[in-house]
């Protein structure tokens, strides 16, 4: 099939074994597999315009990939298509202090880009917790958030440019050096489109001025209850914490057993609260916070005394996933998010929900923002476990949807929440939403099955919920 | 403290969606252009048009607005000003500071026009802010997007889309937004200065410090900057310039173009978006006031649209002719050839029989 784009390109860029396509064969979502057609992994902007218009050419599908840290399958490849990495655009072109500004290729990682322009009192703000390795690419494809979105925004509110090619092989600029652009914003839909709308290869990113000190805050609470009311009451008195996070009991304890930062292990949660500006803004909030804090039944603040143990504060919640890991054979992720009110009885439900499934659960909560990431423990090595564990995953992104929420705030729909997509929107939404893909892909041949379910599955899918509450094939059991 | 659902203030009565629905519908069976309309305060912005008046500004009320949640969802015939006062009266506003241009301007035009006031490169734009709409697409489909938190990557961002889109794509009946604080301290700061070099350097310093800037202005006489935020003093003392204790009147002035600059009478008003380190442009000898920390440039001159756009477009900016002139040409930079292939594919998916505000954003669609 792909015998035609060989002599087109170097053979030094072609995988094609079992052995060198294996990596390639999932993403950070690893209970889905599947072995690519074929492997390119160019080096220069000419190899990866003749590879896109072969696939337009020869109706091929095509999937690029960063460095595969999706979190619902957004790059796993297809067996009759291509995989595109665009690993080796790894070079930061150009940095501008003065614009405060940086264009990177897309497969620059996101620390790399504070890393370089650290020397200059700057930094990228969009921290995903991948950030070691994810690439910037792969961030505008997702629209990749982090813990401080709720102060400086996700990627959509961090790039200005994008230099993006088109399933024909053409050149888009899309934004400008400039703060805006005429005609639509286009910016906002390739952010956050999953590679079905095009190539991104240049990024121009914002960069912002260092804050003059940063600080870090932890309380205990007894109840979840009031934990999420101290978060309220933080936003109501007119604070925007940089991060404001929570953690369950089960996370806390997770988070502790493995980094040993001596979190209150018998909290029913804790929240992290970290505040950045200059210091007499601090001062100011830090006294107002942590008034607010005891209102709200804290019976236990900390405040960082120093860097280092600010940074030992935050590594327990940035070690929660692997944390979680270590208790588990294996955890499903799930990323809904809810407005915060419906907070206590998200959590009630998930706990019993858990009962219900037989599998336990622990809670990491973006709580500034309401984006929640409840962590479902299975063993994928017991028979009829993962099932459960995607079908109780399903139920808290339902439950997300119903309470005026989303099924996914940063990870993204890719292969995984097709399904929740058909709850999420009806018909008509998803039939704009493929009429937006056709306007930029008629063919549907970039990243094809992602993200938007077609409307037959999610027919398909109305049919299993429907027949007065009876559901197909009822001989088969269900949790 | 929630504010009232739904209540006597904001009843049912004016939830008006089904009869714009039915209009659309039957303009589009018949391929009837729609000029849509709210409160026709940015009536001037944006290319003349004809077409059957679609008023949605008895589409009116505040449908959600918690505090706490620093969200709010209204109807698109609402006032700003309804808006405005009731972030306000909790304490909360709309951080990028929208024009009026009039007291009849209606949330959904804000939204539409996409517009945003002097706060825009210190804390964000429009499009920043919004995060659900609920629209009617060109074929009479009443569609939802986004949603009311603050995170949300479920689909295409079409609520984004929908920003500054002019309502080419779709009436808008329904946008949440973001809301912020509103600044605890806020002080005007002035300098007198005359040089635009000078002006352009200061805007670029004290933007790359750690100084709460939230506006900045130079009108060719003096330089302004805003400060708000908490606890603002020390940085106040930073900055060599005096305070102006009636200051906060002149951002608003500046916000609503009431100032001498854009009341005069005189050529057309050109708005010129370029990145903020662009030296003086070669426009010397043409009236300019210069705002966003140099990437807004307004411009009074009767110079031909090449020429402008020809220098504008050199510095990687582009150049709307944004009230007066000829209102029937391209008012808006036009696009590169692929970029307009593009943006008529999606103006056609959004409304196939092309009757929403035809031509009011670009001559050919």
């Amino acid at each position: 099939m792909f015998q035609q784009l060989y002599p087109l390109i170097p053979q030094s860029v072609i995988l094609r074994s079992d052995e060198e396509v294996r990596p390639y064969e999932c993403d950070g979502l690893s209970v889905y597999t599947e072995r690519p057609g074929v492997v390119i992994i160019p080096n220069t902007l000419e190899e990866v315009k003749t590879i896109i218009r072969f696939c337009h050419t020869y109706q091929i599908p095509l999937v690029t990939r960063g460095a595969g840290t999706s979190l619902s399958g957004g790059a796993l490849p297809r067996k009759d298509g291509i995989l595109l990495s665009l690993a080796k655009f790894n070079r930061i072109i150009k940095i501008d202090p003065i614009n405060r500004t940086a264009r990177l290729e897309p497969g620059v990682r996101n620390l790399a880009i504070t890393q370089a322009v650290t020397q200059y009192g700057l930094y990228y703000a969009p921290d995903p917790s991948s950030q070691i390795a994810c690439t910037i690419g792969g961030n505008v494809a997702e629209n990749a958030g982090g813990v401080h979105c709720l102060k400086y925004g996700l990627t959509v509110h961090n790039i200005l440019e994008l230099k993006v090619l088109t399933i024909e092989g053409d050149w888009l600029t899309i934004g400008s050096q400039a703060w805006d652009t005429p005609g639509y914003d286009l910016l906002a839909l390739i952010t956050g489109s999953e590679g079905l709308l095009g190539v991104i290869m240049e990024v121009t990113v914002k960069l912002l001025p260092k804050p003059e000190q940063t600080c870090v805050l932890l309380a205990a609470f007894h109840k979840v209850t009031m934990a999420s009311v101290a978060v309220a009451n933080i936003i109501a008195a007119g604070i925007i914490p940089a991060g404001l996070e929570m953690m369950d009991n089960a996370a806390i304890q997770a988070a502790e057993d493995f980094v040993r930062v001596g979190y209150p292990v018998k909290a029913a949660a804790i929240l992290l609260c970290e505040l950045d500006g200059h210091r007499d803004e601090i001062d100011k909030q830090l006294k107002q916070v942590s008034t607010l804090l005891e209102s709200a039944g804290a019976y236990e603040i900390r405040l960082a005394q120093n860097e280092q143990q600010r940074l030992q504060f935050w590594a327990g919640r940035k070690a929660a996933f692997p944390a979680v890991g270590r208790i588990s054979p294996d955890y499903y992720c799930m990323d809904g998010t809810i407005p915060r009110r419906h907070l206590s009885e998200v959590l009630q439900r998930i706990s019993e929900l858990s009962q219900q499934y037989g599998l336990a659960v622990a809670n990491v909560f973006h709580a500034g923002d309401g984006n929640l990431h409840p962590l479902i423990l299975f063993d994928a090595n017991r028979k009829g476990e993962l099932q459960r564990a995607e079908e109780f995953g399903g139920k808290i992104l339902e439950l997300c949807v119903e309470v005026g929420g989303t099924i996914t705030g940063e990870h993204g729909v890719g292969i995984e929440k097709l399904n929740q997509m058909c709850i999420q929107f009806n018909t008509a939404e998803l039939t704009q939403f493929h009429g937006i893909k056709s306007a930029f892909d008629s063919a549907g041949l970039l990243n094809p099955g992602k993200a938007i379910p077609t409307l037959h599955r999610c027919a398909e899918l109305g049919a299993m919920h429907v027949h007065h509450g009876q559901l197909r094939l009822p001989e088969l059991e269900r949790f | 403290m929630a504010y009232p659902l739904i209540g006597s203030r904001f009843d049912m009565s004016s939830d008006i969606s089904a009869q714009l629905q039915e209009s659309v519908q039957t303009a589009m069976t018949q391929s009837v252009p729609l000029k849509i309309v709210g409160g026709q305060s940015k009536a001037f912005y944006g290319r003349a048009m004809e077409g059957q008046i679609l008023s949605i500004a008895g589409h009116q009320g505040i449908i959600s607005y918690e505090p706490s949640e620093l969200v709010i969802t209204a109807r698109a015939g609402t006032p700003l000003q309804e808006i405005s006062q009731t972030l306000a009266a909790q304490g909360q506003c709309l951080a990028f500071d929208p024009p009026h241009f009039g007291e009849t301007a209606t949330w959904g035009g804000t939204i539409a026009c996409g517009l945003s006031g002097p706060a825009r490169p210190y804390q964000g734009a429009a499009r920043d802010f919004v995060l659900g709409v609920k629209c009617l697409n060109g074929k009479g489909e009443i569609l939802r997007f986004g949603g009311q938190v603050m995170k949300n990557v479920a689909g295409y961002d079409v609520s984004r889309l929908m920003v500054g889109a002019l309502g080419t794509l779709g009436v808008l009946l329904e946008i949440s937004c973001k809301v912020l604080p509103l600044p605890a301290e806020e002080i005007t700061l002035v300098k007198p200065m005359t040089s635009e070099k000078e002006a352009l350097a200061q805007m670029i310093f004290w933007g790359n410090q750690t100084v709460p800037l939230t506006a900045s202005c130079f009108d060719g006489e003096k330089l302004l900057f805003r400060l708000g935020g908490i606890a603002i003093q020390p940085a106040q003392q930073k900055i060599p310039a005096e305070v102006w204790n009636e200051g906060n009147l002149f951002w608003i002035e500046l916000r609503e173009q009431r100032l001498p600059f854009f009341t005069a009478a005189g050529p057309p008003l050109w708005r010129l978006s370029v990145p903020p380190t662009t030296p003086p442009l070669e426009l010397s000898e043409e009236k300019q006031l210069i705002e966003w920390g140099g990437a807004l440039r307004w411009l009074r001159s009767d110079l031909p649209a090449e020429t402008i756009r020809a220098i504008v477009a050199q510095v990687g900016g582009h150049a709307t002719l944004f009230r007066g002139g000829d209102r029937t040409s391209e008012v808006f930079h036009p696009l590169a050839n692929e970029l307009e292939k593009l943006h008529r594919r999606l103006k056609e998916q959004f409304d196939p029989r092309l009757i929403l505000n035809p031509r009011r954003m670009a001559m050919n669609w």
